[in-house]
């Protein structure tokens, strides 16, 4: 950090206070209480928590459907990250062509950030809903072949089609402005040396776009373990037969409805280990490499 | 630079228009259905071209959600936010980069480390804190004593209670609560030139002064961004207020709201799914942040590439 112009003061006190407050009651405090009940079980008629060790845990990871929950948040991370960043990685690549309408295609491309996940799953689920979405034509063919509500295979193809949807702007935000920081000087001496437009993509701009492209494998991952709930729970509702089930959804569906405090936070530790791990890969490994220019 | 690629260029044009069909189908579909009367919506080859019935079915969702005292309250906490967010992003960033003292580093890390953990990850823990929000006091002064010593001295029993539940306030503090903003700033700090500080200090402005008139004004971009940023991250909440808002009359948020609209055996009681009233109702709760987005473009696109998230 720089160097320090004020000497500290009652000012500086003032100005750090209300943050940390907040931080305090609203971060650390809850979490240090997560940290708590992982490790303790309520009494069911009152008299306080007693202390349990890892039985929390036991019981959490010895529970089959815990680990379907982990299997299909894995698969919808991975599936939505590839979907959103592939589709993103080829708009943002031929939008930075900048030919006529670029800045219109730009804008079609950004608008979807700013629609709220339970709004995204509404619409997915009226554009899937077996009587007249889209697939109502596979329907009147093959009756009761498509519906969300009885097939779990389809269920997570449509949670995967709606939080790849979502997330598509953010990559694609981020893929153009990497590659409209990619020095002019650089593009104009491989169009010298005889590149065509292609050709640079491949093997120019591509290469240049490897430090986004993990800061934002990393991004869309974290995302989608953390951000899919509005999705799942407007679009499934974690159904049929738990197949949507991640894992946030089921730490709100065991806490709030199961009240199960000890369980959701033990699977809240869990979750919270798996997002700090994912969050300092990204600080240790990503971020340094990012300024390439 | 000129180049002639006639036949990439069309390729290009086919590639993004095909992009745009895949982002813009979804929306359209959701938009036509909205335009439909029930018996359309339900019937089985799906329509591609609206009805007539937008207006009609935009006010059927409006007053069954009664979105009107929604949107209200939806705008306070989107404000209020934004404000709480700027705030706190400015004066704390402002503390860390420009005053000297000890543990700054640390008070650096502390604040650092919120950005780790979204606020979905220790969602049951921090519903309990909102419960009471002087929890975390009452428990520290009963455990060192200070309860006790209090009881013994005066009489009175400590019991310090702060419910935040069904309030403007427990839905906007939590969510100001990361550092989201704040790195934002520090990065703009430190990249104020040494001579700036300097010229003030001669001028003789004190840190608030030098705050007020000079880094302010010059942060102004950066409050655009941030400002777009979170407006759109607020308004779209859906967790936290579908736990911490159980009044939904006087407090509930739009977009919770879309929960209720789920046509399913719950809401519709077995009979036809009300698909063009849900599909009204997205409409119009996703409409004020798309027009931030849309008509505040440059600054939304910095914000979000500068603001760690």
């Amino acid at each position: 950090m720089r160097r320090a112009y004020f000497k500290f003061s009652w000012i500086a006190a003032a100005l750090l206070a209300p943050q940390l407050l907040i931080i305090f009651v609203f971060f650390y405090w809850p979490s240090a209480q997560a940290l708590y009940w992982a490790f303790t079980l309520e009494q069911p008629w009152g008299g306080g928590n007693t202390w349990v060790g890892f039985d929390n845990f036991r019981k959490v990871l010895s529970d089959p459907y815990y680990w379907g929950s982990v299997r299909v948040s894995v698969i919808y991370a991975l599936a939505t990250t590839v979907l959103a960043m592939g589709m993103a990685l080829t708009l943002a690549i031929f939008v930075d062509r900048q030919l006529a309408g670029y800045k219109a295609y730009r804008v079609a491309i950004i608008w979807p950030y700013a629609v709220a996940a339970p709004a995204v799953g509404l619409a997915f689920q009226f554009v899937f809903n077996p009587g007249a979405g889209i697939f109502s034509y596979i329907n009147t063919i093959a009756p009761g072949w498509w519906d969300l509500s009885k097939y779990p295979w389809q269920a997570v193809t449509a949670i995967v089609i709606a939080g790849a949807w979502k997330q598509v702007a953010y990559s694609f935000v981020f893929f153009l402005a990497a590659l409209q920081s990619i020095p002019r000087s650089l593009t104009e001496a491989a169009a010298m040396d005889g590149a065509r437009p292609l050709r640079r993509m491949i093997d120019l701009q591509l290469p240049l776009l490897t430090p986004t492209f993990f800061f934002l494998l990393v991004i869309n991952i974290t995302d989608s373990f953390t951000d899919s709930f509005g999705i799942v729970d407007t679009l499934t509702g974690g159904g049929p037969f738990r197949a949507t089930d991640l894992m946030v959804y089921k730490i709100y569906a065991d806490g709030f409805r199961g009240f199960d405090y000890s369980g959701a936070a033990a699977q809240s530790i869990i979750l919270m280990l798996l997002v700090m791990a994912l969050t300092f890969v990204q600080f240790r490994y990503v971020e340094r490499r990012v300024h390439y220019t | 630079m000129i180049e002639r690629t006639p036949l990439l260029n069309i390729a290009t044009h086919i590639i993004l228009i095909f992009g745009l069909v895949i982002i813009l189908v979804p929306i359209w579909l959701a938009f036509v259905g909205a335009t439909l009367t029930l018996q359309e919506v339900n019937s089985a080859p799906v329509e591609f071209w609206p009805g007539d019935q937008l207006l009609v079915n935009l006010r059927e969702a409006w007053a069954l959600s009664d979105f009107g005292q929604k949107f209200l309250n939806t705008l306070i906490v989107a404000t209020g936010v934004v404000i709480g967010k700027i705030t706190l992003a400015c004066i704390t960033a402002f503390a860390l980069v420009f005053f000297n003292f000890r543990g700054r580093m640390l008070i650096f890390w502390m604040i650092f480390i919120t950005l780790m953990l979204p606020l979905e990850v220790r969602i049951v823990p921090t519903y309990a804190v909102a419960a009471n929000a002087l929890t975390p006091f009452q428990t520290i002064m009963d455990w060192t004593g200070i309860s006790w010593l209090i009881n013994a001295v005066s009489g009175i029993e400590v019991a310090l209670e702060w419910n935040l539940l069904n309030s403007y306030t427990g839905l906007i503090l939590p969510l100001v609560a990361t550092a989201t903003g704040t790195f934002l700033y520090r990065q703009f700090f430190l990249t104020i030139p040494d001579e700036l500080v300097e010229a003030a200090r001669m001028d003789g402005a004190g840190p608030l002064r030098f705050l007020w008139d000079v880094l302010i004004p010059l942060s102004k971009t950066n409050i655009a961004a941030l400002a777009t940023i979170m407006f759109v991250y607020a308004w779209n909440q859906y967790l936290w207020p579908l736990l911490v808002v159980t009044d939904r009359a006087n407090y509930g948020m739009v977009v919770v709201q879309l929960s209720d609209l789920v046509p399913d055996a719950l809401t519709t009681g077995g009979g036809t799914p009300t698909w063009h009233l849900a599909m009204a109702a997205t409409l119009v709760v996703m409409l004020p942040p798309i027009a931030i987005v849309i008509l505040m473009q440059r600054w939304f696109v910095r914000g979000l590439i500068n603001t760690d998230k």
